[in-house]
């Protein structure tokens, strides 16, 4: 029996054991809509495509899966963009599959018709176009294959409506293979080898994990290391839960808004073992002066990422799982000890760091954004599933709540995307429905997509909003306070809308809290809503994130109050 | 770190598409292509492109690496530093006035040329060699007055066949 494109990607969609898809219907892909509803494959209706791709990315980071979402062709292709991009910087494995014209049409600007492929060629791993309905269920298992493996990374597939229409026999494929994609796995011995010899030698050593910890599913190897070697552990923004926020290895995110005690151990530290990191420049401030006395061990499973920003004595390219396991397996088998002197000294230095200058602000007549995070944190005992917007709120969110496993901070990192938050939290929402999913957001980005208010409430999904709401564009104003004399071009938003009766008018609740002793009531009320809620709280105007190292300076040169 | 011209030869998925996503990473990362020759292999399905481009030793590994990132790249050979034999073919059209033709065909003999194409007032020459031995050919026949170039920009196939 012959099927339609519709029903074969049905079909692969099945096989690929898809559960929920996130998207908005338009005439390009009736057809598609038509089979998915026979299908049991949820769909999440939102309201904007970009929202789409958000949600698809916290469905995917909270469940460990492939998000997949479904737009139209022309403007439902272009919205996705911004959501690709944020997904492709912070390496989440999705599959877009957006509608096209007919085959007969690309390229003679007919309606609703763009270039998505060509659009999107940087800021997708891969991405297709399907000219024939024999390649359809080829090029979408691909897509699913090359999505997770290797360093994830969203993928695309546009397909034109009359390859959607037209019918073809179906047998189910076999998993793909690409002579010209393979993916590094396994960590070359020789290297393991040289970075066995650098920990041995080491007096000073710091663990840097990133999101390819969290990616590769390697929390439990990277704190085995982080034991037996008793040292002390930084995360990048992509990595925090990697490891616990709570072991008193831990030393809190390094970087721009890190922790002093983070950025002095890596300008004093003598071996720097980066897992699954970038150096992001947000991270390492000025690049000639990143860990200048230590020697560095890079684990990545992207080669690009080695030697792209700074220069490192031990490259392994490979999953952050299967080189942790195997350097552990060694340290195990060689006997390999720490210096127990020197590792008291470099502790009790990091120590004295922390106690130097700690993460603190002080909460006197008016909300400090801080205290905010810090109560969640508490009533929620750091159980929560957190999502951030960008800005003030998403470094807040970083450094007062304290994660404790993977897989439960979602942020976009890498493209620093105002309108993340909300629709990631709706993703992961529909991921782990019995958990407890909470937006940390600004006034400013909680308005980025703010009309998913609809999409939470029609498909019942208990999202709690924190608005931390400065009246301001706050962490550019930060910047405009210190490095542009206070002129505020473009940073006060007050006269915002109610947000209160925003979330009422969509059918959720809304609270507020204006001064300091109201936090915890409409904290403790707003949690244990069972349906959406907006908490918002009106908080100090002209707080700042500190520390701060101003962009270019070396990290060890913070700004601390 | 001193810049250097690095010969790179790529086999590639022939499909379409697959030249933009090259050029795109290039210009995307603000690397830089000198110049780039394509053409299909004896397996159709696959095209050589021979690019040359040039940066400092980090760069040139960078663009090794992010070439090879890509899906449709199938192998990258960086030529420069290993044994390998370069070739460009250059169409010129060069003024061919009575006084001159004689000195324009001595020089195709001696560069090994020919001409391809004749006129009342021009020829046409076909050229072959390394980028240096077209460069001279042109300088030489520069003063004769050259109308019009067409140069295809080096191909390159590595000497030691393992």
């Amino acid at each position: 029996m012959k099927l339609t494109g519709a029903q074969i990607l049905m079909e692969v969609l099945k096989e690929e054991k898809v559960d929920a898809i996130f998207g908005i219907i338009g005439g390009a892909v009736i057809d598609i809509f038509d089979e998915l509803a026979k299908t049991d494959i949820r769909h999440i209706n939102v309201k904007h495509e970009q929202a789409a791709v958000h949600a698809a990315d916290g469905y995917a980071r909270a469940k460990k899966t492939v998000g997949v979402c479904l737009v139209t062709s022309g403007p439902g292709a272009t919205n996705t963009v911004t959501g690709i991009a944020s997904a492709y910087m912070d390496s989440i494995p999705l599959v877009i599959l957006t509608g096209q014209v007919p085959t007969g049409l690309i390229g003679n600007d007919a309606f609703q018709e763009v270039d998505i492929v060509g659009i999107t060629r940087p800021c997708t791993k891969h991405n297709y176009l399907v000219k024939s309905i024999g390649d359809l269920a080829r090029v979408v298992k691909e897509a699913f294959y090359i999505a997770r493996s290797g360093r994830p990374g969203p993928v695309l597939v546009d397909l034109p409506k009359d390859i959607i229409q037209a019918r073809a026999s179906y047998q189910p494929l076999p998993s793909p293979s690409l002579k010209s994609y393979k993916p590094t796995y396994r960590p070359n011995k020789k290297q393991l080898v040289k970075a066995l010899k650098l920990i041995q030698e080491a007096k000073k050593p710091l663990i840097f994990a990133g999101g390819g910890v969290v990616l590769s599913d390697a929390s439990a190897e990277l704190a085995k290391l982080a034991k037996m070697l008793n040292a002390p552990v930084t995360a990048s923004l992509m990595g925090l839960g990697a490891f616990p926020g709570t072991d008193k290895l831990w030393l809190g995110m390094p970087g721009m808004h890190g922790t002093y005690r983070a950025n002095m151990s890596i300008g004093a530290c003598d071996l720097l073992i980066g897992v699954g990191v970038r150096f992001d420049d947000r991270v390492t401030g000025k690049i000639d002066t990143f860990a200048p006395h230590a020697k560095i061990i890079h684990i990545d499973i992207d080669p690009t990422s080695i030697r792209k920003n700074i220069m490192v004595t031990v490259p392994i390219v490979a999953d952050c799982k299967a080189a942790l396991a195997e350097l552990n397996r060694l340290i195990d088998a060689e006997g390999i000890t720490v210096d127990l002197e020197s590792n008291k000294r470099w502790l009790s230095q990091i120590e004295e760091w922390k106690n130097t200058v700690p993460l603190a602000y002080q909460q006197k007549d008016i909300i400090k954004p801080q205290y905010v995070i810090e109560t969640l944190y508490e009533l929620t005992e750091g159980k929560a599933i957190i999502s951030t917007e960008v800005g003030q709120n998403q470094m807040w969110a970083a450094q007062y709540y304290h994660f404790n496993r993977p897989n439960a901070f979602l942020t976009s990192g890498g493209l620093g995307c105002m309108g993340f938050g909300f629709p990631a939290a709706i993703g992961a929402q529909v991921a782990r429905a019995q958990e407890l999913v909470i937006d940390i957001a600004g006034d400013g980005s909680i308005q980025m997509n703010i009309q998913e208010l609809a999409t939470a409430v029609q498909y019942k999904l208990p999202v709690k909003i924190i608005i931390l709401n400065n009246q301001y564009l706050g962490m550019v104003r930060q910047w405009q306070e210190l490095f542009y004399e206070k002129r505020y071009a473009a940073t006060d938003i007050q006269d915002g809308p109610d947000f209160i009766k925003l979330a009422e008018a969509y059918g959720g609740v809304g609270l507020r809290a204006t001064r300091p002793e109201e936090v915890v009531p409409v904290l403790k009320e707003g949690l244990s809503e069972p349906t959406l809620a907006i908490m918002e709280f009106l908080v100090d105007r002209e707080e700042c994130v500190y520390p701060m190292v101003p962009a270019g300076a070396p990290i060890t040169e913070m700004l601390l109050v | 770190m001193a810049e250097q011209r690095h010969t790179i030869s790529l086999l590639v998925d022939n499909q379409p598409g697959v030249l933009s996503r090259i050029a795109g990473m290039f210009s995307g990362r603000g690397f830089n292509i000198e110049s780039l020759c394509v053409a299909a292999t004896v397996d159709p399905l696959v095209s050589r492109i021979t690019l040359v481009t040039s940066g400092d030793a980090l760069i040139i590994e960078q663009i090794n690496k992010q070439l090879n990132k890509l899906v449709n790249v199938i192998k990258v050979q960086d030529l420069t530093g290993t044994s390998f034999v370069e070739r460009e073919t250059a169409l010129i059209r060069v003024t061919a006035r009575p006084a001159h033709k004689a000195e324009i065909l001595r020089l195709v003999d001696i560069f090994k040329c020919k001409v391809v194409d004749v006129n009342t007032t021009t020829y046409i020459i076909e050229a072959t060699g390394t980028g240096e031995k077209l460069d001279a050919l042109l300088k030489l026949l520069k003063p004769m007055g050259i109308k019009e170039i067409a140069r295809t920009g080096p191909s390159a196939l590595a000497r030691n066949k393992k």
